[in-house]
């Protein structure tokens, strides 16, 4: 299955084969293998252990579209949709994406000099009707996405508190913080890949 | 639902004299849930940390408890960094991951990251204005450029476009190296996520 999956980078970035871009990544052989080693790790793992399937791609299209790129959020979306019970899932994924809009990073800093750095920004919790449909583990993992996402210095033990209170394990948050900073990652290499492919191939018009 | 047993819990303690503000001293990082213990590592769990070295380190004894994944994000992270044999010298791939480091407000990141900025550029009197006072410090065009386009990567959604691309250009980078600042900034967001939500700095011993 791993080795029919495309390269998402390049799929996402618009990389094409043998354009300029295409040779820019082949010099980081390495870098683009396991960049997307990575992503069959978390979206296509041998055993899913302690999070599901499910919850790998719920929680990958929240955290692509609180970063409002589309083309990923409807990337993971899509997988997410092909899974038993996720078009009703997604729904709900949206709506909530809606209400958990912000611009970070903001968050606070342990008191001292860097206190006046502070920056106030929404806290997020998931909607009560959302609740029901998500689960408390699943809303659980939405709120602390959110939490990386937007503002992490604010991140605390109480924050995985709250994971281990809605059932996580310690090995399902280490998954779970993985794959939001991963996502957090691919959807800037993306970002950035696809800002540099317009601009090489302007070049080359 | 897995269930949870006796590791599935906080295990933070006060952490006196905590570092408060951005340095480029030796600082350590603590978890906040349980890492696994040295002797319980399996093969499984070695192949993950890549390296016999990185068994002494509780941040990656407990990203070891997804081996897979630590695994991929291990040899991603060297190619990102240490593959120097073309493309962006390494002082300035550091100076990104310290960029992104900043704005996040990852201290112990941002720490480890100034010091290899430090070593590798032997400017560490510019590395140290930047952990001051910000990213506005103007460290000379080149360096602007690369942290301008780190912080703009780095925001929440993405704020890098073809602006920053041909600001980099125009500071003498090609594409190849234009790339390299994607990664390096792209991979500190993975990086800076789990560093803070997962523990916390202690002091320099």
């Amino acid at each position: 299955m791993s080795i029919s999956t495309p390269d998402v980078i390049d799929l996402l970035a618009g990389v094409k084969p043998g354009s300029a871009l295409d040779r820019v990544r082949a010099q980081r052989p390495h870098t683009r293998e396991q960049a997307q080693k990575s992503y069959l790790a978390l979206f296509q793992p041998e055993e899913c252990g302690e999070v599901s399937l499910q919850e790998r791609h719920a929680v990958a299209s929240f955290v692509a579209g609180l970063h409002r790129q589309p083309d990923v959020f409807e990337f993971y979306a899509a997988s997410l949709e092909d899974q038993a019970g996720g078009a009703w899932l997604l729904e709900v994924v949206k709506a909530e994406i809606g209400a958990a809009q912000a611009t970070g990073p903001y968050g606070h800093y342990p008191p001292g000099p860097l206190t006046a750095e502070d920056q106030q920004g929404p806290t997020y919790r998931a909607s009560e009707a959302s609740q029901e449909t998500l689960g408390s583990r699943l809303a659980a993992a939405l709120e602390h996405a959110h939490l990386l996402v937007f503002h992490p210095r604010d991140a605390g033990p109480k924050a995985l508190q709250a994971l281990l209170d809605a059932g996580w394990t310690t090995t399902g948050i280490v998954t779970l913080s993985q794959l939001v900073s991963f996502v957090a990652f691919q959807i800037r290499v993306i970002a950035g890949l696809a800002a540099l492919a317009a601009a090489t191939s302007r070049a080359a018009a | 639902m897995p269930h949870q047993g006796a590791t599935d819990q906080i295990i933070a303690t006060p952490v006196q004299n905590a570092p408060v503000a951005f340095t480029q001293d030796e600082i350590g990082w603590t978890p906040w849930i349980k890492p696994l213990a040295e002797e319980e590592l399996t093969e499984r769990h070695h192949a993950g940390l890549v390296e016999e070295a990185r068994a002494k380190s509780p941040y990656f004894r407990l990203l070891a408890r997804d081996p897979e994944v630590l695994e991929a994000r291990t040899r991603a992270d060297k190619d990102i960094f240490f593959n120097t044999r073309t493309g962006l010298p390494r002082a300035e791939r550091e100076l990104a991951a310290t960029a992104a480091s900043r704005l996040n407000g990852c201290i112990f990141c941002a720490s480890v990251h100034s010091r290899f900025a430090s070593h590798h550029s032997k400017r560490k009197d510019d590395i140290q204005q930047l952990l001051d006072d910000g990213l506005g410090v103007d460290l000379g065009e080149r360096w602007n450029a690369i942290v301008a386009a780190s912080a703009a990567l780095t925001a929440t959604p993405s704020a890098f476009d073809q602006a920053h691309i041909d600001r980099l250009g125009a500071a003498g980078l090609d594409d190849l190296e234009i790339a390299d600042v994607i990664h390096a900034a792209a991979f500190f967001n993975w990086a800076n996520r789990l560093m803070l939500s997962l523990g916390e700095p202690t002091p320099a011993r």
